[in-house]
């Protein structure tokens, strides 16, 4: 422990910390645009800059570590006035473009600007003309509004490990974007939306699709139904002010219905029904040699990553669609024709913590005949925007339930949203299968928590397997390399192309605090927690739709409906 | 990928990052620019992602992405001619062209190269077109210049 002054009062500091994080324990903002907690520091913005005592210019607090004794000062009149001028340069050749931008009031150029008290164009610099990139089915890139902060370059190499990305050329011509300035669709971008969820600006955003959603609802022809994904319940409520981490799936049901969804679904109950398919793809492989290890395939982004990145692991991948697809399937299909509906009539929606399902749902395989499993996939933050146009106030709005025959799920199929969770769940049910005996425990401690790759091992039946949960690329790259060179004692590994899972999915709400994350990711536990149902073979309407409908897992019908195949991509790389 | 680039990466065992830029420009050396395919070659030797390349590469001045045109223009930058003022015939080809240097027109006719002093000092400002020196050359002459060009590829093209 040290001793440092900030403003006149005496604060502890650990040595090695920057004085950013400091400022931050202690409660005193500091803006920042290029900083991003867990990398390190690289000083571009210069926007955090702060006077400490003995140092002629003005120091950037996020690339500066704390010493015993530094006198800091934070809001000197000229620190402020240099944090204002460097706003206004930014400004300088940005367009003025709020009241039509999706960030308008999420926006932290904005913020700062008007925090900063700036109130006329001071500098005035030469406009780029960029084109707008559309290209890519998940994220649309917008350079006019870019500040070159550098966020999602770093993201997408450090974080991701895909590089899509970098700065080009210099100068006041630089900008970022992909190699050769082609559309991201042929870029090696996953579609991941990490870079979203850092970028400051409205310069990287998702491909909206709400226009046609709303288009299809005001449609008498189409039956709208809606699917969402089990992490969306515990992180819609932040775009509404409610605490991070509070679970509103009843009142987003509501909401779903006044918006005009005929039915609403849970992805959930077809992450269990994944669970059925996978965990018996893991018997299988196990008892009959099959490739090992086997590797979950519910993240788009992460099955975009191998057969860009690894095709060598191809077959390593489970077969089992995404619980998305799943669903997907089974609304044109057993549902449909439960219900007497033409399946063309079907418009099926998905709401999603994720870009990359937008791609997922675009994937040749999966449409058969021109008819697609998923027609529309909206982020969590697009919901969150309908619900504002529909002027719905869900703080105050009744709890509704889901629709069956799919709404009703083991607390193991809401699992999917945390890194470790769709493990856990295919655990219990594999250790059920093969042992015919539920575990003692269901919790698997070592699978939850946030760290990037979670490894343990569990014994089945005198069996030792082992396991491991990875998120966010980088850390899919590490593990697959160690396969690549050997390693061979793990046999069922589990992906989330996002750090820590779909609660921190590229469609979420933009907030990158790790409070918050947690937040989710505890309320998540807690459901798992207190349910009464927690295996997704003990999901009774599962079992219905199976003997109803499906015959067994890995059966014909399954292998047709609910099973996909993969592909290897060459891209720019 | 064509032999003389596998040469070039022959004479960099166990390269990494540092090479990249001598790399680059022996391999437009050879081969007039730097074309996807090679950048993608290149990116699998050092390891490196196509963006991490195109982004080093386009930091310099020195390399082009496209082939040169049918008709490769170089307008002298050095001081005899800056003083004659060939910044102004340089806008002028810009303009006409409507590409920048280090470019290539979307039909192969032009490409652009601004390059520092030709040793024609005496006929500044001077512009040499694959070769052909243009002496004393004013902004207002540009078009000219570049319209018998163009014809002369045209029928070049046709025949
Ligand atoms: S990015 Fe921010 S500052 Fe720029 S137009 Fe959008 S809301 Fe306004
Ligand atoms: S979506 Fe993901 S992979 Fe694509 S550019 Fe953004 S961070 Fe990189
Ligand atoms: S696109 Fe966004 S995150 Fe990336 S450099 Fe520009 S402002 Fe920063
Ligand atoms: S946040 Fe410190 S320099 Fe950008
Ligand atoms: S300066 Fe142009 S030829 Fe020498």
């Amino acid at each position: 422990m040290i001793t440092i002054e900030v403003n006149n009062r005496k604060i502890q500091a650990n040595s090695g910390e920057s004085v950013l994080t400091v400022l931050k324990r202690e409660g005193i903002r500091v803006p920042t645009l290029c900083h991003l907690p867990d990398l390190f520091p690289t000083g571009a913005c210069r926007l955090c800059v702060v006077e400490i005592e003995g140092y002629d210019g003005l120091v950037p607090s996020c690339a500066f570590q704390v010493a015993d004794g530094m006198k800091i000062h934070t809001h000197t009149p000229r620190a402020i006035r240099a944090r204002k001028t460097i706003i206004e340069l930014l400004l300088a050749n940005h367009p003025d473009d709020c009241l039509y931008c999706v960030r308008n009031g999420d926006c932290d150029l904005q913020d700062l600007a008007e925090e900063l008290g700036v109130r006329e164009r001071r500098y005035t610099g030469a406009k780029n003309d960029y084109k707008v990139d559309t290209s890519s089915p998940s994220i649309v890139r917008d350079q006019a509004k870019c500040i070159l902060c550098g966020k999602c370059v770093r993201v997408c190499e450090e974080i991701q490990g895909v590089s899509a990305i970098d700065f080009i050329g210099r100068g006041s011509g630089m900008y970022v974007g992909p190699a050769f300035n082609e559309g991201m669709n042929i870029s090696s971008c996953i579609n991941c939306g990490q870079c979203i969820v850092v970028c400051p600006t409205g310069a990287l955003r998702e491909r909206s699709s709400i226009k046609e959603v709303l288009d299809a609802i005001d449609n008498r022809e189409k039956f709208v139904v809606v699917q969402h994904a089990p992490s969306v319940s515990v992180t819609l409520g932040e775009e509404f002010g409610i605490k991070p981490g509070n679970d509103v799936l009843g009142i987003m049901t509501a909401a779903m219905r006044r918006i005009g969804f005929a039915r609403v679904f849970d992805t959930s109950f077809s992450a269990d029904l994944t669970i059925m398919e996978e965990a018996s793809e893991l018997v299988e492989r196990l008892n009959n040699g099959g490739k090992m290890p086997l590797m979950t395939s519910c993240s788009p982004g992460w099955i975009k990553f191998v057969e860009t990145f690894y095709p060598e692991f191809i077959d390593n991948i489970s077969s089992c669609k995404s619980p998305q697809q799943m669903m997907g399937a089974l609304i044109k299909s057993y549902y449909a024709e439960r219900e007497g509906i033409d399946p063309k009539n079907i418009y099926s929606v998905a709401i999603m913590p994720c870009t990359a399902k937008k791609f997922e749902a675009d994937r040749p395989e999966l449409i058969h005949n021109g008819i697609a499993d998923i027609d529309a996939v909206l982020t969590t933050r697009e919901l969150a925007r309908i619900i504002k146009l529909r002027g719905l106030d869900i703080r105050n709005m009744e709890p509704e339930g889901n629709d069956s025959p799919f709404g009703e799920r083991s607390s193991a199929g809401k699992l999917f949203g945390v890194t470790g969770g769709v493990m856990e769940a295919a655990v219990r049910t594999a250790h059920y299968m093969i042992t015919g005996k539920e575990m003692e425990e269901y919790t698997i401690k070592d699978l939850r928590g946030l760290d990037g790759i979670k490894e343990t091992k569990v014994i089945i039946n005198g069996m030792e397997l082992g396991l491991a949960a990875v998120s966010g690329l980088g850390n899919a790259r590490k593990l697959l390399d160690q396969i690549r060179n050997g390693r061979n004692d793990i046999h069922f590994i589990e992906v989330m192309a996002c750090p820590g899972g779909c609660i921190a999915g590229g469609g979420q709400p933009l907030a990158i605090n790790k409070a918050a994350i947690k937040a989710r990711m505890k309320s998540l536990y807690d459901i798992d927690q207190s349910a009464p149902v927690r295996t997704s073979h003990s999901n009774k309407y599962i079992k219905r739709l199976y003997d109803e409908f499906l015959g067994k897992p890995l059966g014909k019908k399954s292998h047709h409906l609910l099973h996909t195949k993969y592909q290897k991509r060459d891209v720019l790389k | 990928m064509s032999d003389a680039v596998k040469r070039i990466l022959e004479n960099y065992p166990n390269a990494h990052r540092d090479s990249l830029i001598p790399i680059l420009q022996e391999v437009q050396e050879e081969q007039g620019y730097l074309s996807r395919d090679v950048i993608v070659t290149i990116g699998e030797y050092l390891n490196l992602p196509a963006s991490k390349i195109y982004g080093v590469a386009t930091f310099y001045n020195q390399f082009r992405f496209k082939p040169i045109g049918t008709y490769h223009i170089q307008v002298c930058r050095g001081t005899a001619c800056h003083v004659k003022g060939s910044a102004r015939v340089l806008d002028a080809i810009k303009r006409e062209l409507k590409i920048e240097p280090n470019e290539t027109t979307r039909d192969g006719m032009f490409s652009l190269e601004v390059v520092a002093c030709i040793g024609a000092c005496g006929l500044a400002p001077v512009i040499s077109i694959n070769g052909e020196f243009f002496a004393g050359v004013e902004p207002e002459k540009i078009k000219g210049i570049l319209n018998t060009f163009r014809k002369k590829g045209t029928e070049h093209g046709k025949s």
